[in-house]
């Protein structure tokens, strides 16, 4: 086929296609009933900035056409005029509910640009905190998912359990929520002494709490009403869809990069995959409170397994010295005045590194042009594409059920624009 | 991925397909593509303009069955100026192969892959809002992340970081 070239045209926007479908059912008098309602971009079920622009027939939902961009900063954009250790920070504002699988798959994709061998105690500490981000970002969903649906409650245990996990990234990092703890080749500070019996306590406790949401959630007729049969996608739709994590599983797609294609030595940890073949907003609950479970699993095997060693790669030229080092060595010096003033060349290539972040693939795409800049640093991020899925489960429902489906995929704004 | 008889890289069409003659991607492309590479155990094959959509089909029938990722990296001032690149994963052979083509300046166009995998759709939006590259037969090409009224497409190297002030 002959492409039509016309690049720069600007083209019509949503009001437009409102308009559009409005003449088109104009026209079918069986859909003279609709009327199109706006949801978001300020709505508290929305999860951020999400526009919805819905057309209903009474309270069934005929078309359902999301609207998004709202967010947009131009990251992708900030990170070609950064050093490539100036990206990590930006990285953590993607998606703020796990800063630290952004910050695992760019330090990864760059590890693997520059052939960099990561120690087993760093790969260790990195699985520990994904796993703990991974519990984390759950908790978020679980309790703004039930609020949504009415569950008032158990947002409130949620966000108890959040904040020991908040606890442990601000004694370890200084920080609760943009962390910025990776670094290429390693990690930033060594955990401070307590480190591990925080989490070790966390651990202890969180199987009791999860069996707490489950007592007050799983039998719940209320809950069980708003969830089961709700929202259904078949596993030929997401995948045609582009559905990743969470939901591609709740759809029996047995498929988790952790152990499919394992990265930062997950392969080294058994766990389950959970999957359910129920494909509708049930199992996807079911599906992640398990994963919680096996989070909690993995979590243990890291700190019961984890190596003695540094925490940073050996590479002079890319990580920086220490403090000491730094003070008495002038070699140290002047490697950690070129990585401050200069950044570290990379060799040119393209690489994808793909992770499993809480709500599905998270992929970065990181081309060098062999200078201390990235060319271009591109992000798969799953909610993006799990909200092409959205219309597919709307489609024919109540209204009602919009908000427990967006609920059920997820979604964070600001890895969607980005 | 299989091992690799070179770990470093294979540069270069014939060298990648004498390596790899098992190799799914390699087999259902090995009459469309121009040119391929094997560096840091990922494998990456171009195509030409026209042939992106069968070379999709063609993939989609070797197993590659999901649609993981689509963007642009913009080469200005150097021609051609834009590289499309896909990246498109196989759950069973738990393989990922990036399907690249390289598109002129004067021509930044080529077809929509939304028919093979309709997941591609706000994929290709995005990279139409902020590349400028037209996808033809896409189902609804507008801009996704700009504003409707938007001139430029920001992730054009030629485009300033601040923006236009």
């Amino acid at each position: 086929m002959s492409p039509v070239a016309a690049p720069d045209q600007i083209n019509p926007g949503i009001d437009d296609l409102i308009a559009d479908d409005k003449r088109h059912h104009d026209n079918d008098s069986s859909k003279d009933q609709t009327m199109v309602l706006n949801m978001g971009p300020q709505h508290p079920s929305t999860h951020g900035v999400l526009r919805l622009v819905l057309e209903i027939d009474g309270e069934s939902v005929v078309s359902c056409a999301p609207d998004i961009g709202y967010l947009h900063t131009g990251i992708e954009k900030t990170c070609e005029a950064k050093f490539y250790q100036q990206v990590i920070p930006l990285t953590d504002r993607i998606d703020y509910l796990c800063p630290m699988t952004n910050n695992l798959a760019y330090s990864l994709a760059v590890e693997k640009l520059l052939a960099l061998e990561i120690p087993p105690r760093a790969q260790y500490l990195r699985v520990l905190l994904n796993e703990l981000t991974r519990i984390q970002s759950h908790l978020v969903w679980l309790g703004t998912h039930a609020m949504d649906v009415g569950a008032l409650t158990i947002f409130l245990y949620c966000w108890r359990e959040r904040e020991d996990i908040m606890r442990i990234y601000e004694n370890l990092s200084g920080q609760r929520m943009m962390t910025s703890y990776f670094r290429i080749g390693g990690l930033s500070l060594e955990p401070p002494l307590n480190f591990y019996k925080q989490v070790q306590d966390f651990l202890n406790k969180m199987p009791a709490q999860i069996d707490q949401y489950e007592n007050m959630l799983t039998g719940n007729p209320i809950w069980m009403g708003r969830l089961k049969g709700v929202g259904y996608l078949s596993a030929a739709d997401a995948i045609a869809l582009g559905v990743t994590g969470p939901p591609l599983r709740a759809s029996g797609v047995d498929w988790d990069l952790r152990r499919d294609m394992p990265y930062s030595g997950y392969e080294k940890f058994k766990f389950d995959v959970p999957v359910s073949q129920g494909g509708d907003v049930w199992a996807r609950y079911q599906v992640r409170m398990l994963e919680m479970r096996e989070s909690i699993k993995i979590c243990q095997q890291a700190l019961d397994g984890m190596p003695e060693g540094r925490i940073v790669a050996d590479a002079p030229k890319i990580v920086l010295p220490d403090r000491e080092q730094m003070k008495t060595q002038m070699e140290s010096l002047i490697h950690h005045f070129k990585i401050v003033t200069e950044g570290f060349a990379v060799p040119a290539g393209e690489v994808y590194q793909a992770v499993e972040s809480p709500r599905g693939e998270m992929g970065y795409y990181v081309v060098s042009d062999g200078t201390a800049k990235p060319y271009r640093v591109h992000m798969r991020n799953p909610s993006f594409a799990t909200l092409q899925a959205l219309e597919t489960m709307c489609k024919g429902r109540m209204l009602a059920d919009v908000v427990a489906v967006i609920g059920s995929i997820d979604i964070v704004l600001g890895e969607i624009d980005r | 991925m299989e091992a690799a008889p070179d770990p470093k890289k294979l540069l270069g069409k014939e060298a990648v397909f004498a390596a790899f003659p098992e190799n799914a991607a390699v087999v259902a492309l090995s009459a469309m593509a121009t040119d391929a590479k094997f560096d840091r155990n990922e494998f990456t094959i171009t195509v030409a303009r026209e042939n992106v959509l069968a070379a999709a089909e063609a993939l989609k029938t070797a197993g590659y069955n999901f649609f993981e990722d689509a963007t642009a990296v913009d080469w200005y001032p150097s021609e051609p100026r834009f590289q499309v690149t896909y990246h498109i994963l196989s759950h069973a052979l738990k393989q990922r192969i990036r399907l690249v083509v390289r598109l002129d300046s004067e021509n930044a166009s080529l077809s929509s892959i939304t028919s093979a995998w309709p997941s591609a759709n706000f994929y290709e939006r995005e990279i139409f809002d902020l590349f400028g590259i037209h996808f033809g037969g896409h189902p609804n090409l507008k801009r996704i992340m700009m504003p409707e009224d938007w001139n430029g497409h920001p992730l054009r190297k030629d485009y300033p970081v601040e923006g236009y002030r």
